[in-house]
């Protein structure tokens, strides 16, 4: 790792305070993903401002009827959290197919939002890409890109968002709630993540002189009919290949309101609300969820070692939408899929 | 009271450093204090020294093992604070006053911790390069109290990777761990 300074931020206008006056400092919560990016040469901060100690680790109701999760709650606590196994069962699965329960152990829900694509160029600081190094190029288009985006990618970048629990979140409609220099905003899930376009090395919305101090979850958590359907090499620990949440509100056999966000295709959470759209007033059933399938896949595109995973994420969506729908959720512990 | 001369040389001396490290611009040190298997150790650590090197290049523990140091095979697994984390990516400033738990301090008393044993009992490693990892996993999974099948124990133990393949026989040994009564282990805040 290369050499940087700590230190500690006493409250959140002081972690405000901190990353603003020094260019190359960095927040560091968890540090599952950043101690790795640090170990590699991918990031090279000059300070290290700790927010583990701010607090923010409560989960509470809001007025709304929703519930507020603090950034630094650990992912394992989000997942068990009663509330959230309750009302926000998707969520807790989407949670829980991610990463290993020591990792989850670790993990702060802000920072979750915030990890790096796992594209193994970015990682490999011998390879040109233009997330690490804007203008050196992308060396996954033509190169081993298996893993890699079918939805919203561009000539400059073809990574995935790594994260399962964001997945669960766009299917949610979540919001951020940040805090930087100039007071607090809450931001829509759906405008947090950024497509490459021709900036690939900004992941997010977020400025940097701002942090993540929770997370807000509307009252409506799909809690019925929903599923978290992951699709891997193995069947734990590991990145997906494509995933889905679904979401359904079901009415006498028909589609009330629906939710469809897919992991592994693309550079954020990717949704389709004229699929959503579809399904809504539409029959629960097969040829519906087919339909909806063709729909988010219309524009998407393989890059030769990929090409697999269109195929795989039509057949995903119409299965976890007929899980949601018969109101038998994917098992994260018994992976057969049914 | 004026400070006595040697506070006085000291302070001096220490100012001296510190201009020292500001000409080589090297970050300082840090101070922190480990509670590792129950007993203090103070430390004065560079703020990029994970927990992992910390256990077993400063400490001297070098029971909890390095395999991939990326957080993708959990040899480095200890408990802090009674959690299950990997200490590979875990900086030591940051666990500064926390209490650590490594496979060396699970034995009480010259007995083995039900685990130790029941990993003997069932022959559940060959190389044993993972297997302190495993141990001190599979008692934070016991903390957990989330596993109750061999099936949630292998989801739950999949952080943990063996490279030898005694996956089988880590799952009978957690079992027969999680048959006795939890009193017996020790507790998280978990």
């Amino acid at each position: 790792m290369n050499n940087f300074e700590f230190s500690r931020a006493t409250d959140v206008a002081d972690a405000v305070r901190q990353i603003t006056t020094e260019p190359g400092a960095a927040f560091i919560a968890g540090g599952t993903n950043l101690i790795d990016l640090i170990k590699e040469g991918v990031t090279k901060p000059s300070r290290l401002v700790d927010i583990t100690r701010l607090g923010l680790d409560r989960i509470e109701d809001t007025s709304d009827g929703g519930l507020r999760i603090g950034a630094l709650v650990p992912n394992s606590d989000l997942a068990y959290h009663p509330e959230i196994a309750k009302r926000y069962p998707l969520l807790a699965s989407a949670i829980l197919a991610g990463a290993s329960p020591q990792l989850r152990n670790m993990a702060s829900t802000g920072g979750n939002l915030l990890q790096r694509t796992r594209c193994f160029y970015f990682y490999d600081t011998t390879t040109p890409c233009n997330k690490r190094e804007p203008g050196s190029g992308c060396s996954a288009i033509d190169g081993l890109n298996r893993m890699y985006a079918i939805l919203g990618a561009s000539e400059h970048c073809i990574a995935t968002h790594p994260s399962d629990m964001c997945v669960a979140l766009a299917a949610l409609e979540a919001r951020v709630l940040a805090a930087g220099r100039n007071g607090e905003r809450s931001i829509a899930f759906a405008d947090f993540h950024r497509l490459p376009g021709d900036t690939p090395q900004i992941d997010t919305n977020l400025s940097k002189d701002e942090i993540i101090t929770a997370l807000e979850l509307p009252p409506d958590g799909f809690a019925k009919n929903y599923s978290y359907l992951k699709n891997r090499d193995r069947l734990s620990y590991a990145f997906a290949l494509v995933s889905v949440a679904a979401g359904l509100e079901i009415e006498n056999g028909m589609i009330r309101q629906a939710r469809l966000v897919l992991g592994g295709v693309a550079h954020k959470p990717w949704r389709d609300r004229e699929a959503e759209a579809q399904l809504s007033g539409a029959p629960a059933a097969r040829e519906s969820f087919m339909r909806a399938a063709e729909t988010l896949l219309n524009d998407a595109r393989g890059f030769g070692h990929n090409d697999f995973k269109i195929e795989l994420a039509r057949r995903a969506i119409v299965r976890a939408l007929s899980q949601a729908a018969s109101g038998t959720p994917q098992s994260q512990i018994d992976k057969r899929v049914r | 009271m004026a400070k006595s001369s040697a506070a006085r040389k000291s302070t001096a001396k220490s100012s001296a450093a510190r201009e020292e490290r500001k000409k080589l611009s090297l970050p300082a040190k840090m101070t922190i204090t480990l509670h590792v298997n129950g007993v203090a150790k103070k430390l004065s650590l560079a703020p990029w020294t994970t927990l992992l090197d910390a256990l077993r290049i400063h400490i001297g523990l070098t029971g909890t093992k390095k395999g991939c140091d990326h957080g993708q095979c959990g040899a480095c697994t200890v408990l802090v604070d009674g959690r299950r984390i990997n200490s590979c990516l875990t900086l030591a400033v940051m666990k500064d006053g926390a209490q650590i738990t490594t496979i060396e301090g699970l034995a009480k008393d010259g007995a083995l911790h039900p685990l130790q044993q029941a990993f003997i009992d069932h022959d559940a490693f060959q190389c044993g390069y993972c297997t302190p990892g495993q141990i001190c996993s599979a008692v934070g999974l016991i903390n957990e109290a989330r596993a109750h099948s061999a099936e949630e124990i292998r989801e739950l133990m999949s952080g943990n990777i063996c490279r030898c393949g005694a996956y089988p026989n880590i799952v009978a040994a957690i079992e027969q761990a999680m048959s006795r009564k939890p009193a017996s282990l020790p507790k998280g805040r978990a």
